[in-house]
């Protein structure tokens, strides 16, 4: 593995595979000094042209417990504002001696150019509404840890899926691992066409409240300058996940959110922090998967962990 | 007194392809036989001799944006691509929306001289949409094809008075067909390709309603009306439609329309990022069939240098277009059947016709101007460095079938293959 830019190219047994590996950094966090020394002396800089908190930490939080040094660059205060181009912008960073790039970017495909120009291993923070590997990776690997496995579960997606690299990302990666998986969400914010997309679609969320997971999207309801949404209330009177609806869901279902969350809209505020809401594990499982992720593409050696 | 001899060439006049010898004189076809010499010769080889070709459509760059391309780098490009005359066209900086930035652009090209470069004219005051451009100065300046290429004329009423405008002159109206409020932060063709990118589509409709708009005033005012670049199925049926209605309309297609569809863009390079967009397979066949019958009636190439550092970011980020005059003919060689007279009507002949070009598009016979293009359709190549000053070609690299092996402009060798 060279980068790690999309869960496309992944089969079954590569993900179950990293999922594994995640595994086993789920233990080492766990552990009283939760830090392996893996990637002693290698540096991971992190690009973020794109706001991130959560995204952003969880990769540094990931290379530290690996011991890796990072460096990060903020495009608020940097070269970029004084009209440096990308390329130039990631070159410099490989010439300070970064030995792997995180990128996040609002357009599709920067990941790619950056990691043709640098030739270094490029992990995809997210780019544009295209692809968002790790949180496919810790997305999976908290299914996998509630139920055991995603085969044959039903997982239904529900909210703005075409403005969603989560969406994309998921929908392959849950297919992939044997889940059957719904789309939910009005057609203005639905791809325009979902020919060959492993999901079936439905137009209201009560059709999927006998759902084993019912996954929710952040909702905006400006997209791009457009209105895609009448109103929020709207909204939530069609596919919000209200507490009434989550009592119809079965027991042994859950709830996840890739934050951060709008309370009261796409997710009622007591379903947010309920027991059967997995949105806290779903955090701290993305930094095992990052740290597996890292470890693969910077090479350590198995016996570090 | 200058001459040259085209020697054993497959000469197209208008009783079809000969095979012959062409004795060219002080810029005027002289003689076409068999055994003709002089102390200049051009071995053809086989090839076609035809009249040299006219693309509706090229993105010059000056004045305001040399660093792309100039009138000079431009031409060079155009000789090489086996052309005689191009429509330039008006997003320039500024626009060419005067008399006297029309006269600049025609007057740069004669001074350059390896191609009539023909100046368009906006429609609108720096292409801004708002008010008419000095649409008697242009005339009077040349100018016979007006366009905002880049942008639509948007306000309908606006239009139609450029429209009632220019039909009293005989000018074309030339439209770019986008409405700009179904193509808002799209840079791709809106289709399965897209959705799997979560990039924003620009979709095939957004064509099509400015067509349909503009073919209803074209009804209503008379005028005559050229659609730039025609890229779907659906605008090929629209001017298929309105030609049998008997309106005065001719439409073009571009090279990179017919040789690529959307799936190009999987890659996310910006050497396929152009407006329109690359469309569907279906749309592809389309617009090559509608090349082949005649529905569209002329190659533009849309000729649009953009500086390797500019297109080399992000697809978003990139700005649109392609260059295409070396290229052309070979892209059309090589994806539409055609036989040789219909090939240069495509790429010469209506062009010069709709254009009033009468020293180009000629078939190659005693008396006509010397602007010819010696053509050899089997010949392979592959485009590795241009004439352009620019490289932003999707055809880099690719092995193409369809080769310029000289261009004659008034007479003059314009371009000769090494």
């Amino acid at each position: 593995m060279n980068d790690f830019l999309t869960v496309e190219g992944l089969s079954k047994d590569e993900l179950t595979s990293l999922l594994d590996l995640s595994d086993e950094f789920v233990e080492v966090l766990a552990r009283p000094i939760p830090k392996v020394p893996a990637l002693r002396g290698r540096t991971v800089a992190m690009l973020f042209f794109e706001p991130s908190t959560r995204t952003r930490m969880s990769f540094e939080r990931a290379a530290k417990a690996l011991s890796a040094d990072t460096m990060s660059f903020s495009p608020g205060t940097s070269s970029l504002s004084k009209g440096e181009s990308l390329k130039d912008t990631a070159l410099t960073i490989r010439a300070m001696g970064a030995d792997a790039l995180v990128v996040r970017h609002t357009s599709t495909g920067a990941p790619w150019r950056i990691a043709e120009w640098t030739g270094l291993p490029v992990l995809n923070g997210g780019d544009g509404a295209h692809q968002h590997p790790t949180q496919a990776l810790l997305d999976a690997l908290t299914i996998r840890q509630h139920f055991g496995s995603l085969d044959g579960l039903k997982v239904a997606i529900v909210g703005d899926i075409r403005h969603s690299r989560v969406a994309r990302s998921n929908i392959t990666a849950f297919s992939r691992l044997g889940a059957t998986v719904t789309l939910v969400a009005p057609k203005t914010l639905l791809p325009v066409d979902l020919e060959g997309w492993p999901a079936r679609t439905a137009g209201a969320i009560d059709e999927v409240l006998d759902s084993d997971v019912i996954y929710l999207l952040r909702i905006q309801k400006e997209r791009g300058g457009a209105s895609v949404l009448p109103s929020l209330p709207e909204y939530v009177s069609r596919f919000g996940l209200t507490w009434d609806r989550f009592a119809r869901m079965p027991s042994d279902s859950v709830v996840m959110h890739p934050g951060p969350m709008n309370r009261g809209v796409e997710i009622a505020p007591e379903v947010a922090d309920h027991a059967r809401s997995l949105v806290e594990p779903q955090v701290a499982n993305g930094v095992a998967v990052r740290m597996a992720v890292l470890f693969r593409l910077l090479g350590g050696e198995a016996t570090d962990v | 007194m200058s001459e040259i001899v085209l020697k054993g060439g497959r000469v197209v006049g208008p009783d079809g392809v000969v095979n012959a010898d062409v004795l060219i004189r002080d810029g005027i076809v002289i003689e076409i036989g068999v055994g003709v010499n002089s102390d200049r010769v051009i071995d053809c080889g086989g090839a076609l001799v035809g009249p040299g070709l006219v693309d509706t459509h090229v993105h010059f760059r000056e004045p305001g944006q040399e660093w792309k391309e100039d009138i000079e780098t431009g031409s060079r490009a155009a000789a090489a691509g086996g052309f005689t005359a191009v429509v330039a066209m008006a997003n320039t900086d500024p626009a060419i929306d005067a008399g006297h930035l029309a006269r600049y652009v025609s007057e740069r090209g004669s001074d350059v001289g390896l191609v009539d470069v023909v100046p368009a004219g906006a429609i609108t005051l720096g292409r801004a949409g708002t008010h008419l451009s000095h649409l008697d100065e242009l005339w009077a300046a040349g100018v016979r094809l007006f366009s905002d290429d880049g942008d639509s004329v948007q306000d309908t009423g606006l239009l139609r008075l450029a429209m009632e405008y220019l039909s009293d002159l005989g000018g074309i109206v030339a439209q770019h067909a986008e409405d700009r409020t179904m193509t808002r932060g799209a840079h791709m063709h809106e289709g399965a390709v897209s959705a799997r990118l979560g990039m924003r589509g620009m979709p095939a409709l957004a064509e099509e309603v400015i067509i349909m708009r503009d073919l209803a005033l074209v009804e209503l005012t008379g005028v005559r009306y050229h659609a730039q670049h025609v890229s779907t199925a659906g605008s090929v049926r629209l001017v298929e439609e309105a030609k049998h209605r008997g309106l005065p309309v001719t439409a073009e297609v571009t090279p990179h329309h017919l040789a690529f569809d959307h799936r190009e863009i999987e890659r996310m390079d910006p050497a396929y990022k152009m407006y329109p967009p690359l469309r569907t397979e279906s749309d592809v066949a389309a617009v090559r069939d509608a090349l082949r019958t005649g529905v569209i009636d002329v190659v533009g190439t849309d000729h649009a240098p953009h500086a390797a550092a500019e297109k080399d970011v992000p697809f978003d980020d990139a700005p649109r277009g392609v260059i295409g005059l070396e290229t052309a003919a070979a892209v059309v060689n090589e994806t539409v059947p055609l036989d040789p007279v219909e090939f240069f009507e495509r790429l010469s002949v209506s062009a010069a016709r709709l254009l009033e070009l009468d020293r180009h598009g000629r078939w190659v016979e005693p008396g006509v101007p010397a602007n010819l293009v010696v053509f050899a359709p089997e010949v392979t190549w592959t485009p590795q460095r241009f004439a352009s000053r620019s490289e932003n070609s999707p055809f880099k690299g690719r092995r193409m079938k369809g080769r310029v092996l000289a261009t004659i402009h008034d007479g003059v060798v314009s371009y000769e293959a090494s």
